[in-house]
């Protein structure tokens, strides 16, 4: 969105550009606009497009050497750990990713919670974005399917059952995704076929994203609008691409380092365990990810309240740009908000303790209240904080904390020394 | 930007502390205290002390191999690097003294032969419906993921076998199920397998029960996890090439930014070039009225 109209210098180029304009949007990306004081906390996009990646190009390796059937699934894993070269590798960068995409997704997601990015104009990014989370849990649950462990074939038992909790067409919804009536060979088959397939829908929406973003521009810490080609923001490249490229190596150091010294610690030790339909394990576990929904989901007494539940808890958040009636964007500019954001982290990290504990005791009416708490959050809090909270002064623009500088002042206050002599102190 | 960057991960400290309470409580609370132990393999540096895993072979072949199954190692994985190293020769010594059915030939007849280097190793049931037949309706666990695909792992494993204990007085136990103080739920139907003396190594290495716990054990990691070692070598390159490259990426990306700062400084003094101008044109006025 530069808004100097790009022309390519040499003919050959002019002619192509004219007729597939890959050059303009490649000096599109180049020059494009990005505010000068975003924090480290946006660089969590560029770390997540990484990750897509990673995925796809590390899935399409194991997808080479992985049979989909209930006899030989596991065993094609073993082959894979043992016996492809660097396939233990190529396999635990697969199996840490999906943690690694989930912990940076979250952090994103969290972040524009907290700076209000999802307020108009962007609440179309808000909405592709929670598309491409619910897709990418889909596919995380569906992959854990695939090893055909304990795990997979519980946790696949589990959340298929679900939707049988559905009046009338439940149970045949069910039987349909089963492809029988247990989860069985025909399952392992289509979840294959989709875990491969919703990845590139993924993708897509990935650029959609990224369009959608590329119009209005980036928000940022303040929340307030910037001017853009003005001394506010910065190209994207060089600026920004090598501070998203030292963030990335950073958080590409953990994620290695969890794939080389502790590349089981995120998973369940049960899923190398053989899937044995006869064996129920003592507690059947989601990964980590999904937890927070699964104690939503077991909160509440009724099997279909749990699923509306667990269902909402997403969707609701489809509807945040307007349930958060504030016109201001920025959780700093908001003392009440900024509070509440924290109280709604801790209970989500709280949900996810509690989605790994047994549904019971102490641990189901902490989960009540987590799961209370996460809708009247959204629901009552946030419309009312709209409308009630006193929030601080907004900046002018976001170079105003620049121009606050005592440099900047020390040096207007000079110039005004220089020509005034006295009556110093009377000037402001 | 340094001072961005230390909120930054200020903020990552306390969500990171905030996020780590709850799961530590959770952890305090599902651990059973394991016999303490040390582990060659453990650390970033860990590798096998392969003296060990060849005599982990040895118990394993002598003792555990009687129900217990390990139908992903290969006969081959013996004398592969990261293991227990033996020679070739050895590998295929050992490999013969299994017969391993194959087939069919060209009459369609199965046959037995002696094993080779390429063959699984050999099961002690033709399937898990024997095995378990044999073994008072419980399955022994097929040993090759063993070490992963339990709690606490190696520590859980030594502990198990060194765990047996005399069935205390208000615990009632049927025949042929054993106390074990490091079972989830204490009973266990595996009788313990070993003792003292049990097998006798050529390598002088005195046959307690730990050790040959211990070198069971290890063995049964190798198992799980046979490229173990060269996963710590190269972890351990790769983690000291991503800080070289972080710190040079760091530095480049200082100095392409300065280029922003000082063209902002440039747009500063231009500020106050104007701001020095809007002051001439008020030269001469009352001071007072000036803003």
């Amino acid at each position: 969105m530069s808004e100097t109209k790009y022309i390519p210098k040499s003919k050959l180029a002019q002619w192509f550009d004219s007729r597939l304009p890959l050059l303009t949007l490649s000096h599109h990306l180049t020059e494009y606009p990005t505010p000068k004081n975003l924090n480290y906390w946006w660089t969590f996009g560029g770390i997540l497009t990484f990750c897509l990646i990673t995925q796809i190009v590390t899935g399409l390796v194991l997808a080479m050497h992985y049979v989909a059937h209930v006899d030989y699934a596991f065993e094609s894993i073993e082959h894979i750990m043992r016996d492809v070269n660097y396939g233990w590798l190529i396999r635990y960068v697969h199996a840490n990713g999906a943690s690694m995409f989930f912990l940076a997704v979250y952090i994103h997601i969290f972040r524009s919670l907290y700076y209000g990015s999802y307020k108009s104009p962007r609440e179309v990014i808000w909405i592709i974005g929670l598309i491409i989370y619910i897709l990418m849990m889909a596919t995380a649950f569906m992959g854990y399917v695939l090893p055909w462990g304990q795990m997979s074939f519980w946790g696949a038992t589990v959340i298929t059952n679900l939707f049988s909790a559905i009046p009338l067409i439940g149970e045949s919804i069910t039987t349909w995704l089963w492809g029988g009536y247990s989860v069985d060979n025909p399952t392992l088959n289509r979840f294959y076929s989709l875990h491969y397939l919703l990845p590139f829908l993924t993708f897509g929406l990935v650029i959609l994203h990224i369009w959608a973003l590329h119009v209005p521009g980036n928000n940022n810490p303040t929340g307030i609008d910037i001017k853009k080609n003005s001394n506010e923001t910065m190209p994207f490249h060089p600026y920004m691409v090598m501070k998203d490229l030292f963030a990335l190596l950073l958080f590409v150091a953990v994620f290695l380092w969890f794939v080389f010294f502790a590349p089981n610690v995120l998973g369940h030790p049960d899923n190398y365990i053989e899937a044995n339909p006869m064996v129920t394990p003592a507690h059947i576990v989601p990964e980590w990810y999904l937890l927070p929904f699964y104690a939503i989901l077991r909160a509440i007494p009724s099997k279909l309240g749990g699923v509306i539940f667990m269902f909402s808890a997403i969707f609701i958040l489809m509807l945040l740009p307007w349930l958060d009636t504030s016109k201001i964007r920025s959780a700093v500019f908001r003392p009440i908000y900024r509070k509440l954001f924290w109280v709604l982290v801790f209970t989500v990290i709280l949900l996810g303790y509690l989605g790994a504990k047994p549904p019971d005791g102490i641990y189901l009416i902490l989960s009540r209240l987590g799961t209370a708490y996460y809708f009247i959050h959204f629901l009552i809090l946030l419309p009312l904080l709209g409308r009630y909270e006193k929030t601080d002064p907004l900046p002018m623009s976001i170079s105003d904390p620049v121009l606050d500088k005592p440099g900047v002042l020390d040096k207007v206050k000079k110039a005004a020394l220089k020509y005034e002599g006295e009556n110093v102190g009377s000037f402001k | 930007m340094l001072v961005h960057l230390n909120n930054f991960f200020k903020k990552i400290i306390i969500i990171i502390v905030v996020s780590i309470f709850p799961f530590s409580v959770f952890s305090e609370e599902k651990k059973i205290d394991f016999i303490e132990t040390n582990w060659s393999f453990e650390g970033i540096f860990g590798t096998f002390d392969r003296a060990s895993l060849q005599r982990g072979y040895q118990v394993y072949n002598e003792v555990c191999s009687g129900c217990h199954s390990v139908k992903h190692l290969s006969y081959r994985n013996l004398s592969e690097e990261g293991g227990p190293e033996f020679s070739i020769e050895e590998a295929k010594a050992i490999a013969a003294e299994f017969e391993v059915e194959d087939g069919p030939n060209a009459d369609g007849e199965m046959f037995m032969r002696s094993g080779k280097l390429s063959d699984n190793f050999v099961n002690p049931y033709p399937n898990v419906h024997a095995s378990i037949a044999s073994n008072g309706g419980a399955y022994p666990p097929d040993m090759s993921v063993l070490a992963k695909a339990r709690a606490g792992g190696a520590d859980y494993i030594y502990s198990l076998l060194l765990g047996y204990e005399e069935t205390p007085e208000n615990v009632e136990l049927n025949d042929g199920v054993y106390f074990n103080k490091y079972m989830p739920g204490n009973k266990i139907k595996m009788s313990e397998p070993i003792s003292d003396g049990i097998v006798e190594y050529s390598d002088g290495t005195k046959a307690t029960k730990e050790q040959i716990a211990k070198d069971v054990t290890s063995f049964l990691v190798w198992a799980a996890e046979p490229h173990l070692e060269s996963q710590h070598k190269m972890g351990f390159k790769v983690i000291i090439y991503l800080i070289i490259l972080i710190i040079l990426v760091f530095m480049s990306k200082q100095k392409v930014w300065s280029r922003f700062s000082s063209k902002t400084q440039e747009q500063e003094e231009e500020t106050f070039d104007k701001v020095e101008r809007i002051v001439t044109e008020y030269e001469g006025e009352d001071p007072k009225t000036f803003k």
